[in-house]
Protein backbone atom coordinates (compact mmCIF):
# COMPACT_ATOMS: atom_id res chain seq x y z
CA UNK A 1 0.00 0.00 0.00
CA UNK A 2 1.51 3.49 -0.79
CA UNK A 3 0.63 6.43 1.48
CA UNK A 4 -0.72 9.23 -1.39
CA UNK A 5 1.23 12.41 -1.01
CA UNK A 6 -0.05 15.21 -0.29
CA UNK A 7 -1.56 17.76 -3.46
CA UNK A 8 -1.66 21.02 -1.47
CA UNK A 9 0.96 22.99 -3.41
CA UNK A 10 0.64 25.58 -0.44
CA UNK A 11 1.49 23.94 2.11
CA UNK A 12 4.50 21.62 3.19
CA UNK A 13 3.71 18.46 4.95
CA UNK A 14 6.18 18.46 8.13
CA UNK A 15 5.07 17.83 11.23
CA UNK A 16 4.61 20.31 14.12
CA UNK A 17 7.09 21.50 15.98
CA UNK A 18 6.98 22.38 19.79
CA UNK A 19 7.85 25.55 20.74
CA UNK A 20 10.78 26.02 22.95
CA UNK A 21 9.84 25.80 26.93
CA UNK A 22 9.20 29.42 28.53
CA UNK A 23 9.35 29.59 32.31
CA UNK A 24 5.44 29.74 33.56
CA UNK A 25 4.21 28.32 31.00
CA UNK A 26 2.48 24.82 30.60
CA UNK A 27 2.27 23.86 27.22
CA UNK A 28 5.02 24.80 23.81
CA UNK A 29 2.28 25.98 21.52
CA UNK A 30 1.82 29.14 20.74
CA UNK A 31 -1.72 29.36 21.93
CA UNK A 32 -1.53 29.95 25.56
CA UNK A 33 1.76 32.74 24.37
CA UNK A 34 -0.55 34.73 23.01
CA UNK A 35 -2.73 34.55 25.88
CA UNK A 36 0.10 34.65 28.69
CA UNK A 37 1.29 37.91 26.35
CA UNK A 38 -1.77 39.61 27.42
CA UNK A 39 -3.15 40.05 23.84
CA UNK A 40 -6.81 39.45 23.13
CA UNK A 41 -6.51 36.03 21.75
CA UNK A 42 -9.13 34.98 18.69
CA UNK A 43 -10.23 31.08 18.69
CA UNK A 44 -12.28 29.97 16.16
CA UNK A 45 -14.54 26.46 15.70
CA UNK A 46 -13.62 24.47 12.40
CA UNK A 47 -16.02 22.13 11.27
CA UNK A 48 -14.83 18.48 11.05
CA UNK A 49 -15.64 16.81 7.61
CA UNK A 50 -17.54 14.15 6.78
CA UNK A 51 -14.95 13.03 4.18
CA UNK A 52 -11.47 11.46 3.87
CA UNK A 53 -9.86 14.26 2.28
CA UNK A 54 -7.88 16.01 4.26
CA UNK A 55 -7.95 19.01 2.07
CA UNK A 56 -11.45 19.58 2.96
CA UNK A 57 -10.08 20.45 6.79
CA UNK A 58 -6.75 22.32 5.53
CA UNK A 59 -9.53 24.81 3.02
CA UNK A 60 -11.70 25.77 6.30
CA UNK A 61 -8.47 26.02 8.20
CA UNK A 62 -6.82 28.79 5.47
CA UNK A 63 -10.50 30.76 5.92
CA UNK A 64 -9.00 31.72 9.35
CA UNK A 65 -5.34 32.14 8.49
CA UNK A 66 -4.12 35.53 9.90
CA UNK A 67 -7.42 36.33 11.90
CA UNK A 68 -7.38 33.54 14.47
CA UNK A 69 -5.24 31.96 17.13
CA UNK A 70 -6.03 28.63 17.41
CA UNK A 71 -8.68 26.19 15.46
CA UNK A 72 -11.03 24.40 18.07
CA UNK A 73 -11.97 20.86 16.09
CA UNK A 74 -15.22 19.90 17.87
CA UNK A 75 -15.44 16.39 18.82
CA UNK A 76 -18.76 14.74 17.05
CA UNK A 77 -20.55 18.32 17.62
CA UNK A 78 -24.23 18.19 18.65
CA UNK A 79 -23.49 13.80 18.74
CA UNK A 80 -23.43 13.73 15.01
CA UNK A 81 -20.89 11.68 13.38
CA UNK A 82 -18.08 13.40 11.83
CA UNK A 83 -13.93 13.12 11.25
CA UNK A 84 -12.23 12.29 14.84
CA UNK A 85 -10.98 15.44 16.49
CA UNK A 86 -7.75 13.93 17.03
CA UNK A 87 -7.24 13.53 13.65
CA UNK A 88 -8.11 17.13 12.46
CA UNK A 89 -6.03 18.51 14.96
CA UNK A 90 -2.78 16.49 13.66
CA UNK A 91 -3.76 17.04 10.22
CA UNK A 92 -3.58 21.31 11.48
CA UNK A 93 -0.74 20.42 13.96
CA UNK A 94 1.98 19.22 10.83
CA UNK A 95 0.45 22.71 9.14
CA UNK A 96 1.89 24.66 11.87
CA UNK A 97 -1.67 25.74 13.26
CA UNK A 98 -2.37 25.68 16.93
CA UNK A 99 -5.52 23.20 17.22
CA UNK A 100 -7.31 22.58 20.45
CA UNK A 101 -8.48 19.04 20.86
CA UNK A 102 -12.28 18.76 22.04
CA UNK A 103 -12.96 15.93 23.40
CA UNK A 104 -16.20 14.72 24.86
CA UNK A 105 -17.13 12.44 27.54
CA UNK A 106 -19.80 10.91 25.48
CA UNK A 107 -18.28 8.33 23.18
CA UNK A 108 -14.73 7.32 25.01
CA UNK A 109 -14.18 5.72 28.30
CA UNK A 110 -11.40 6.68 30.49
CA UNK A 111 -9.00 4.07 28.57
CA UNK A 112 -9.27 5.10 25.15
CA UNK A 113 -9.17 8.83 26.15
CA UNK A 114 -5.67 8.39 27.87
CA UNK A 115 -4.54 6.41 24.80
CA UNK A 116 -5.79 9.56 22.53
CA UNK A 117 -4.08 12.18 24.71
CA UNK A 118 -0.58 10.66 24.56
CA UNK A 119 -1.15 10.28 20.43
CA UNK A 120 -2.10 14.20 20.47
CA UNK A 121 0.94 14.72 22.85
CA UNK A 122 3.08 13.36 19.95
CA UNK A 123 1.41 15.09 17.09
CA UNK A 124 2.58 17.97 18.97
CA UNK A 125 -1.26 18.71 19.83
CA UNK A 126 -0.89 20.89 23.24
CA UNK A 127 -4.71 22.33 24.12
CA UNK A 128 -7.26 20.29 24.62
CA UNK A 129 -10.83 21.06 25.46
CA UNK A 130 -12.55 19.06 28.02
CA UNK A 131 -16.25 18.77 27.33
CA UNK A 132 -19.60 16.49 28.80
CA UNK A 133 -20.37 16.54 25.71
CA UNK A 134 -24.17 16.41 23.83
CA UNK A 135 -26.25 13.43 24.31
CA UNK A 136 -27.10 10.96 21.81
CA UNK A 137 -30.65 11.37 21.80
CA UNK A 138 -29.99 15.04 20.00
CA UNK A 139 -27.67 13.42 17.13
CA UNK A 140 -27.91 11.59 14.15
CA UNK A 141 -27.51 7.79 15.71
CA UNK A 142 -29.93 8.42 19.04
CA UNK A 143 -29.46 4.73 19.28
CA UNK A 144 -25.80 4.78 19.86
CA UNK A 145 -24.69 3.62 23.88
CA UNK A 146 -23.64 6.58 26.09
CA UNK A 147 -20.36 6.23 27.59
CA UNK A 148 -19.54 9.18 29.86
CA UNK A 149 -17.17 6.91 31.77
CA UNK A 150 -15.77 10.20 33.09
CA UNK A 151 -17.77 13.98 33.83
CA UNK A 152 -15.68 17.14 32.22
CA UNK A 153 -14.12 17.59 35.92
CA UNK A 154 -13.07 13.93 36.01
CA UNK A 155 -11.51 14.79 32.65
CA UNK A 156 -10.21 17.83 33.88
CA UNK A 157 -8.30 16.15 36.99
CA UNK A 158 -7.45 13.10 34.79
CA UNK A 159 -5.28 15.48 32.15
CA UNK A 160 -3.78 17.30 34.88
CA UNK A 161 -2.82 14.18 36.76
CA UNK A 162 -1.14 13.04 33.98
CA UNK A 163 1.02 16.28 32.88
CA UNK A 164 1.94 17.18 36.49
CA UNK A 165 2.04 12.88 37.77
CA UNK A 166 3.12 11.70 34.88
CA UNK A 167 1.51 8.61 35.16
CA UNK A 168 -1.67 6.72 33.79
CA UNK A 169 -5.03 6.66 36.86
CA UNK A 170 -3.82 3.49 37.51
CA UNK A 171 -0.06 4.35 38.78
CA UNK A 172 1.51 3.20 35.58
CA UNK A 173 4.35 5.71 34.51
CA UNK A 174 4.36 7.50 31.31
CA UNK A 175 7.77 8.74 29.94
CA UNK A 176 7.09 11.40 28.76
CA UNK A 177 3.95 12.85 29.65
CA UNK A 178 1.99 15.01 27.54
CA UNK A 179 2.27 18.82 28.54
CA UNK A 180 -1.44 19.91 28.02
CA UNK A 181 -3.02 23.58 27.99
CA UNK A 182 -6.55 22.25 29.45
CA UNK A 183 -9.41 24.47 28.79
CA UNK A 184 -13.11 23.59 29.54
CA UNK A 185 -16.22 24.95 28.63
CA UNK A 186 -19.17 27.12 31.07
CA UNK A 187 -22.80 28.04 29.55
CA UNK A 188 -23.44 30.92 31.73
CA UNK A 189 -27.23 31.18 30.80
CA UNK A 190 -28.73 28.21 31.93
CA UNK A 191 -30.39 27.96 35.59
CA UNK A 192 -30.10 27.93 38.28
CA UNK A 193 -27.87 30.95 37.31
CA UNK A 194 -26.07 31.10 40.43
CA UNK A 195 -24.96 27.50 40.35
CA UNK A 196 -22.62 28.25 37.35
CA UNK A 197 -20.73 30.44 39.02
CA UNK A 198 -19.99 27.20 41.53
CA UNK A 199 -19.75 24.90 38.91
CA UNK A 200 -17.06 27.29 37.12
CA UNK A 201 -15.29 27.30 40.46
CA UNK A 202 -15.01 23.48 40.74
CA UNK A 203 -14.03 23.44 37.04
CA UNK A 204 -11.37 25.85 37.98
CA UNK A 205 -10.20 24.14 41.26
CA UNK A 206 -9.75 20.85 38.84
CA UNK A 207 -7.22 22.49 36.70
CA UNK A 208 -8.82 24.35 34.21
CA UNK A 209 -6.29 26.84 32.30
CA UNK A 210 -8.76 28.68 29.79
CA UNK A 211 -12.66 28.31 29.12
CA UNK A 212 -14.60 28.74 26.15
CA UNK A 213 -18.06 29.39 26.91
CA UNK A 214 -21.09 28.46 25.16
CA UNK A 215 -22.54 31.05 22.89
CA UNK A 216 -23.36 34.20 24.21
CA UNK A 217 -25.98 36.79 23.02
CA UNK A 218 -26.92 38.06 25.64
CA UNK A 219 -24.58 40.42 26.60
CA UNK A 220 -25.97 42.29 30.26
CA UNK A 221 -25.89 38.37 31.34
CA UNK A 222 -22.38 37.72 30.58
CA UNK A 223 -21.56 40.81 32.28
CA UNK A 224 -23.14 40.03 35.41
CA UNK A 225 -21.03 37.12 35.08
CA UNK A 226 -18.33 37.73 33.88
CA UNK A 227 -18.29 40.28 37.53
CA UNK A 228 -18.93 37.86 39.39
CA UNK A 229 -16.54 35.74 38.10
CA UNK A 230 -13.83 38.70 39.18
CA UNK A 231 -15.49 39.41 42.03
CA UNK A 232 -14.36 35.94 42.90
CA UNK A 233 -10.45 35.53 41.66
CA UNK A 234 -11.28 33.55 38.95
CA UNK A 235 -9.96 35.54 36.27
CA UNK A 236 -7.00 35.09 38.09
CA UNK A 237 -6.45 31.27 37.46
CA UNK A 238 -7.72 31.26 34.25
CA UNK A 239 -8.07 32.78 30.74
CA UNK A 240 -11.94 33.39 29.78
CA UNK A 241 -12.67 33.56 25.93
CA UNK A 242 -16.72 33.85 25.94
CA UNK A 243 -18.59 32.23 22.50
CA UNK A 244 -20.03 34.58 19.84
CA UNK A 245 -21.54 33.03 16.94
CA UNK A 246 -23.34 33.90 14.22
CA UNK A 247 -27.70 33.62 13.12
CA UNK A 248 -28.18 32.91 9.49
CA UNK A 249 -31.41 33.83 9.59
CA UNK A 250 -34.61 34.66 12.36
CA UNK A 251 -35.56 30.26 11.08
CA UNK A 252 -31.72 29.80 11.82
CA UNK A 253 -32.01 31.44 15.38
CA UNK A 254 -35.51 30.02 16.30
CA UNK A 255 -34.02 26.40 15.45
CA UNK A 256 -31.20 26.98 17.51
CA UNK A 257 -33.33 28.27 20.61
CA UNK A 258 -35.35 25.74 20.38
CA UNK A 259 -32.99 22.67 19.50
CA UNK A 260 -29.58 23.24 20.68
CA UNK A 261 -29.42 22.43 24.30
CA UNK A 262 -28.27 25.44 26.51
CA UNK A 263 -28.50 28.39 23.64
CA UNK A 264 -30.64 31.26 24.77
CA UNK A 265 -30.87 34.48 22.54
CA UNK A 266 -32.50 37.18 23.84
CA UNK A 267 -35.69 38.95 21.84
CA UNK A 268 -33.68 41.74 21.37
CA UNK A 269 -31.85 39.83 18.80
CA UNK A 270 -34.87 37.83 16.78
CA UNK A 271 -36.44 41.42 16.82
CA UNK A 272 -33.21 42.68 15.09
CA UNK A 273 -32.63 40.15 12.48
CA UNK A 274 -36.64 40.60 11.72
CA UNK A 275 -36.03 44.08 10.93
CA UNK A 276 -33.08 43.64 8.39
CA UNK A 277 -33.58 43.32 4.99
CA UNK A 278 -29.93 40.80 4.79
CA UNK A 279 -30.58 38.49 8.03
CA UNK A 280 -27.65 36.92 7.12
CA UNK A 281 -25.61 40.19 7.05
CA UNK A 282 -27.14 41.78 9.66
CA UNK A 283 -26.25 38.58 11.54
CA UNK A 284 -21.88 39.01 10.66
CA UNK A 285 -22.78 42.73 11.86
CA UNK A 286 -24.46 41.50 15.49
CA UNK A 287 -21.90 39.00 15.87
CA UNK A 288 -19.29 41.71 15.38
CA UNK A 289 -20.81 43.51 17.75
CA UNK A 290 -20.80 41.36 20.42
CA UNK A 291 -16.87 40.64 19.72
CA UNK A 292 -16.58 43.98 20.39
CA UNK A 293 -18.59 44.18 23.35
CA UNK A 294 -17.01 41.15 24.73
CA UNK A 295 -13.41 42.54 24.99
CA UNK A 296 -14.63 45.80 27.18
CA UNK A 297 -15.55 43.10 29.72
CA UNK A 298 -13.29 43.10 32.41
CA UNK A 299 -11.67 39.50 32.79
CA UNK A 300 -12.09 38.40 29.41
CA UNK A 301 -8.78 37.44 27.66
CA UNK A 302 -10.03 36.82 23.73
CA UNK A 303 -13.27 35.61 22.00
CA UNK A 304 -14.12 32.06 20.80
CA UNK A 305 -16.24 32.18 17.11
CA UNK A 306 -18.10 29.13 16.58
CA UNK A 307 -19.71 30.28 12.83
CA UNK A 308 -20.83 26.77 11.74
CA UNK A 309 -21.72 26.39 8.25
CA UNK A 310 -20.46 30.10 8.02
CA UNK A 311 -16.42 29.68 8.56
CA UNK A 312 -15.89 31.74 5.07
CA UNK A 313 -17.19 34.86 7.20
CA UNK A 314 -15.07 34.81 10.32
CA UNK A 315 -11.98 36.69 8.93
CA UNK A 316 -14.26 39.49 7.87
CA UNK A 317 -16.23 39.55 11.29
CA UNK A 318 -12.94 39.76 12.96
CA UNK A 319 -11.99 43.02 11.05
CA UNK A 320 -14.91 44.20 11.00
CA UNK A 321 -14.98 44.19 15.12
CA UNK A 322 -11.51 45.18 14.83
CA UNK A 323 -10.78 43.33 18.28
CA UNK A 324 -7.41 42.25 16.95
CA UNK A 325 -5.95 46.13 16.57
CA UNK A 326 -2.80 45.87 14.65
CA UNK A 327 -1.86 42.30 15.97
CA UNK A 328 -2.21 39.75 12.78
CA UNK A 329 -2.15 36.17 14.36
CA UNK A 330 0.08 33.04 12.76
CA UNK A 331 -0.65 31.79 9.25
CA UNK A 332 0.82 29.22 7.49
CA UNK A 333 1.51 31.71 4.10
CA UNK A 334 3.94 34.05 6.62
CA UNK A 335 6.29 31.16 6.91
CA UNK A 336 7.01 29.81 3.35
CA UNK B 1 -39.48 6.97 42.79
CA UNK B 2 -39.08 9.72 40.93
CA UNK B 3 -41.81 11.47 43.22
CA UNK B 4 -39.62 10.21 46.52
CA UNK B 5 -36.81 11.42 45.13
CA UNK B 6 -37.77 14.50 44.68
CA UNK B 7 -39.29 14.64 48.57
CA UNK B 8 -35.58 13.81 49.73
CA UNK B 9 -33.88 17.16 47.50
CA UNK B 10 -36.43 19.14 48.71
CA UNK B 11 -36.25 18.12 52.50
CA UNK B 12 -32.61 17.45 52.20
CA UNK B 13 -31.89 18.93 55.70
CA UNK B 14 -33.94 16.70 57.31
CA UNK B 15 -32.50 14.02 55.78
CA UNK B 16 -29.05 15.00 56.60
CA UNK B 17 -29.96 15.02 60.25
CA UNK B 18 -31.35 11.40 59.76
CA UNK B 19 -28.54 10.44 57.82
CA UNK B 20 -26.14 11.75 60.31
CA UNK B 21 -27.64 10.28 63.45
CA UNK B 22 -28.06 7.01 61.35
CA UNK B 23 -25.08 6.19 59.87
CA UNK B 24 -22.77 5.26 62.57
CA UNK B 25 -25.43 2.57 64.11
CA UNK B 26 -25.66 1.22 60.40
CA UNK B 27 -22.49 0.87 59.84
CA UNK B 28 -21.15 -0.30 63.40
CA UNK B 29 -24.30 -2.93 63.17
CA UNK B 30 -22.67 -4.14 60.07
CA UNK B 31 -19.37 -4.39 61.56
CA UNK B 32 -20.37 -6.77 63.86
CA UNK B 33 -22.17 -8.92 61.54
CA UNK B 34 -19.69 -8.50 59.17
CA UNK B 35 -17.41 -10.08 62.20
CA UNK B 36 -20.17 -12.97 63.06
CA UNK B 37 -21.34 -13.78 59.87
CA UNK B 38 -17.87 -13.36 58.05
CA UNK B 39 -19.86 -12.23 54.43
CA UNK B 40 -22.44 -14.56 54.24
CA UNK B 41 -25.24 -12.06 54.72
CA UNK B 42 -23.87 -9.50 52.37
CA UNK B 43 -26.23 -10.62 49.93
CA UNK B 44 -29.85 -9.65 52.10
CA UNK B 45 -27.69 -6.75 53.17
CA UNK B 46 -27.18 -5.75 49.50
CA UNK B 47 -30.84 -6.51 48.74
CA UNK B 48 -32.22 -4.43 51.19
CA UNK B 49 -29.91 -1.20 50.66
CA UNK B 50 -31.20 -1.72 47.21
CA UNK B 51 -34.69 -1.18 48.08
CA UNK B 52 -34.40 1.06 50.61
CA UNK B 53 -32.45 3.65 48.66
CA UNK B 54 -34.11 2.65 45.73
CA UNK B 55 -37.18 3.73 46.85
CA UNK B 56 -35.83 7.23 48.97
CA UNK B 57 -33.36 8.36 46.08
CA UNK B 58 -34.27 6.44 42.75
CA UNK B 59 -30.74 4.67 44.16
CA UNK B 60 -28.76 3.06 41.06
CA UNK B 61 -26.61 0.95 43.40
CA UNK B 62 -23.31 2.25 41.52
CA UNK B 63 -21.38 1.44 44.67
CA UNK B 64 -19.82 4.29 44.67
CA UNK B 65 -22.62 6.72 47.22
CA UNK B 66 -22.25 10.41 47.42
CA UNK B 67 -25.57 11.46 48.21
CA UNK B 68 -25.02 13.87 51.05
CA UNK B 69 -22.42 15.65 48.66
CA UNK B 70 -25.23 16.14 46.14
CA UNK B 71 -28.31 17.24 48.56
CA UNK B 72 -29.73 14.24 48.75
CA UNK B 73 -30.31 13.67 44.61
CA UNK B 74 -28.64 10.87 43.62
CA UNK B 75 -26.18 11.90 40.24
CA UNK B 76 -26.75 8.46 39.14
CA UNK B 77 -30.33 9.15 37.74
CA UNK B 78 -28.47 12.19 35.23
CA UNK B 79 -28.77 10.41 31.46
CA UNK B 80 -25.08 11.44 31.71
CA UNK B 81 -24.24 9.88 35.36
CA UNK B 82 -22.32 13.71 35.87
CA UNK B 83 -21.13 13.53 39.07
CA UNK B 84 -19.70 16.93 39.25
CA UNK B 85 -22.63 19.27 38.53
CA UNK B 86 -25.09 19.94 35.44
CA UNK B 87 -24.21 19.47 31.88
CA UNK B 88 -24.54 22.95 29.79
CA UNK B 89 -28.18 21.36 28.43
CA UNK B 90 -30.05 22.37 31.54
CA UNK B 91 -33.32 23.80 29.85
CA UNK B 92 -34.75 27.30 31.00
CA UNK B 93 -37.44 25.34 32.74
CA UNK B 94 -34.52 23.28 34.69
CA UNK B 95 -35.71 20.17 33.41
CA UNK B 96 -33.46 17.90 31.53
CA UNK B 97 -32.27 17.89 28.44
CA UNK B 98 -32.66 14.48 27.37
CA UNK B 99 -35.83 13.52 29.28
CA UNK B 100 -37.43 16.78 29.36
CA UNK B 101 -40.40 15.65 31.68
CA UNK B 102 -37.77 15.26 34.45
CA UNK B 103 -36.19 18.07 36.74
CA UNK B 104 -32.50 18.14 36.10
CA UNK B 105 -30.82 15.93 38.42
CA UNK B 106 -28.15 18.63 39.63
CA UNK B 107 -31.43 21.47 39.96
CA UNK B 108 -32.31 19.22 42.36
CA UNK B 109 -28.72 18.41 44.39
CA UNK B 110 -28.22 22.32 44.12
CA UNK B 111 -31.35 23.09 46.38
CA UNK B 112 -31.04 20.28 48.48
CA UNK B 113 -27.78 20.90 49.14
CA UNK B 114 -28.15 24.71 50.19
CA UNK B 115 -30.82 23.81 52.88
CA UNK B 116 -28.25 21.13 54.12
CA UNK B 117 -25.50 21.99 57.43
CA UNK B 118 -22.68 20.92 55.12
CA UNK B 119 -23.33 22.55 51.89
CA UNK B 120 -20.04 23.08 50.61
CA UNK B 121 -19.68 19.35 50.41
CA UNK B 122 -21.09 19.67 46.96
CA UNK B 123 -17.95 21.22 45.67
CA UNK B 124 -15.58 18.78 46.58
CA UNK B 125 -14.39 16.87 43.15
CA UNK B 126 -15.64 13.92 42.75
CA UNK B 127 -13.25 11.61 40.81
CA UNK B 128 -15.23 9.33 38.09
CA UNK B 129 -17.35 6.14 39.41
CA UNK B 130 -15.32 3.23 40.20
CA UNK B 131 -17.30 0.87 37.45
CA UNK B 132 -15.48 -2.38 39.39
CA UNK B 133 -18.26 -1.51 42.76
CA UNK B 134 -21.55 -1.17 40.10
CA UNK B 135 -24.09 -3.23 42.12
CA UNK B 136 -22.70 -3.81 45.36
CA UNK B 137 -23.29 -2.45 48.53
CA UNK B 138 -21.69 1.18 49.39
CA UNK B 139 -22.92 0.38 53.04
CA UNK B 140 -20.68 -3.01 53.05
CA UNK B 141 -17.88 -1.55 51.64
CA UNK B 142 -17.73 1.74 53.97
CA UNK B 143 -18.37 -0.64 56.82
CA UNK B 144 -15.61 -2.94 56.05
CA UNK B 145 -12.71 0.12 54.79
CA UNK B 146 -14.07 1.61 58.80
CA UNK B 147 -15.25 4.43 56.71
CA UNK B 148 -18.44 6.54 57.39
CA UNK B 149 -20.86 7.09 54.95
CA UNK B 150 -20.45 9.88 52.79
Amino acid sequence: MTIPEINNQSYTYRPGELLPELEGHISRGRFERVLRNGDFAVTAELAPPDSTDRNEVFEQAALFDGFVDAINATDGSGANCHMSSVVVCALLSYIGYSPIMQISCRDKNRIAIQGDLLGAGALSICNVLALTGDDVSVGDHPEAKRVFDLDSISLITLINKIRDEGSFLSGRKITNPPQMFVGTSINPFVPPVESRILQLEKKINAGADFIQTQYCFDMPMLKDFMSKTVDKGLTEKAFFLPGVGTLASVKTARWIKNNVPGVHIPDSIFKRLEGADDQKKEGQKICAELMQQVKEIEGVSGVHIMAYKQEECVAQMVKDSGVLGDRKPWAPKDEY
Amino acid sequence: MYRARLFASRHARAYEVIYNATSPVILSTLRVINKITKGKLDRPITWSEKIIKGFLFDCQMCGNCVLSSTGMACPMNCPKTLRNGPCGGVRENGNCEVKPEMKCVWVEAWSGSAKMKDNLAIQEIQFAVNHSHRGSSAWIRLAKENKQIT
